[in-house]
């Protein structure tokens, strides 16, 4: 790519990332949540690659790591879930942690972290799709 | 009512046996099919006529789908089957009439279904919202989420986020595994 785009991703790149870390944090507080967050943060990354480029080799490891990411995320969603059998009052997904202030960063129990889980898991799957579809175009070249 | 959905849903595990022991694919498609349809007239009856319209639409788009790709990628074999016309021989004959009156009868039939499960509902404006308003009133205090959306998304509905999460996992497997090119040894 030219160097404007480089440029140009270099200065928003951080600012996207850290708004879908935002959107995922106070999903529990403001519109948005774990998909939504999750989405922008898959942007980020996708928008680094198609700027700046990368060798084979790298884009691979990549797609392996978040391929791993994505396993690990949605099995802490899951692991959360079944902690929440076994503590609470022996239903699936119940929220066992203490509610807090509503309206507090730090309140609504389990929300946040389910949250977190499900931010996770979107950003890593749409970014290995997206790398799948990259690694697959320069492979058939 | 519940006779009628203990039919369909006989009709529908006949269905899945059928296209389980299918000579060709597309038999096996379209057999797949009727588990879908009856599917929607499971919920019709069952007063879900929003997942009856999602179903249709997912099932209707899913079967065109498939028949696209196997008549693309079996086309020969069918075409040597089933689209030989014989010199002589008119192209209505028995296979056709019996064809189209059976598209006839399932389309009545949906068309019954579906008027019987609007007979049933609440008139148009006076909708009943008991869920809804329990959430919209307890829903802050029960979850302790300021934001509604997201209390009800990860509180009172986990299991489907859990099965939104896990179609997603599912698409990103799915898509690994076709768009894999080398390493298939």
């Amino acid at each position: 790519m030219t160097s404007i785009v480089k440029t140009v991703t270099r200065l928003v790149v951080g600012v996207i990332f850290i708004y879908g870390i935002y959107i995922i944090l106070h999903g529990h507080l403001t519109p948005g949540g774990g998909f939504a967050g999750g989405a922008i943060i898959a942007g980020a990354f996708i928008l680094l690659v198609l700027a700046y480029g990368s060798d084979m080799l790298k884009l691979k490891a990549k797609e392996a790591g978040s391929s791993v990411m994505e396993s690990l995320a949605i099995l802490a969603f899951l692991l959360m879930a079944v902690v929440a059998f076994f503590l609470g009052t022996k239903v699936f997904f119940h929220n066992y942690l203490p509610k807090g202030i509503i309206g507090d960063l730090i309140s609504a129990g389990v929300i946040p972290l389910y949250n977190i889980a499900v931010g996770i898991e979107v950003a890593a799957a749409l970014f290995t799709i997206f790398l799948a579809l990259v690694i697959f175009k320069e492979e058939s070249k | 009512m519940e006779v009628i959905i203990s039919v369909i849903i006989g009709f529908m595990i006949i269905g899945a046996i059928f296209a389980l022991n299918a000579k060709d694919l597309l038999s096996a498609v379209i057999a797949c099919g009727i588990v879908g349809y009856g599917l929607v007239i499971c919920f019709l009856l069952l007063k879900a006529p929003d997942l009856a319209i999602v179903q249709i639409v997912v099932e209707t788009i899913t079967l065109i789908f498939m028949v696209a790709v196997i008549l693309d990628s079996s086309s020969k074999e069918l075409n040597e089957k089933r689209w030989t016309h014989l010199e002589g021989t008119s192209y209505i004959n028995t296979r056709f009439v019996v064809n189209i009156t059976t598209v006839i009868v399932f389309a009545g039939l949906l068309l019954f279904f579906f008027s019987q499960a609007i007979d049933v509902l609440a008139p148009f404006g006076q909708h009943v919202t008991r869920m809804s308003t329990a959430y919209i009133e307890n829903g802050a205090n029960q979850t302790g989420s300021a934001n509604l959306v997201t209390g009800i998304l990860f509180d009172f509905r986990g299991y489907d986020t859990l099965g939104e999460a896990t179609i997603l996992f599912t698409a990103v497997i799915g898509i690994l595994t076709i768009l894999r090119l080398k390493g298939k040894q």
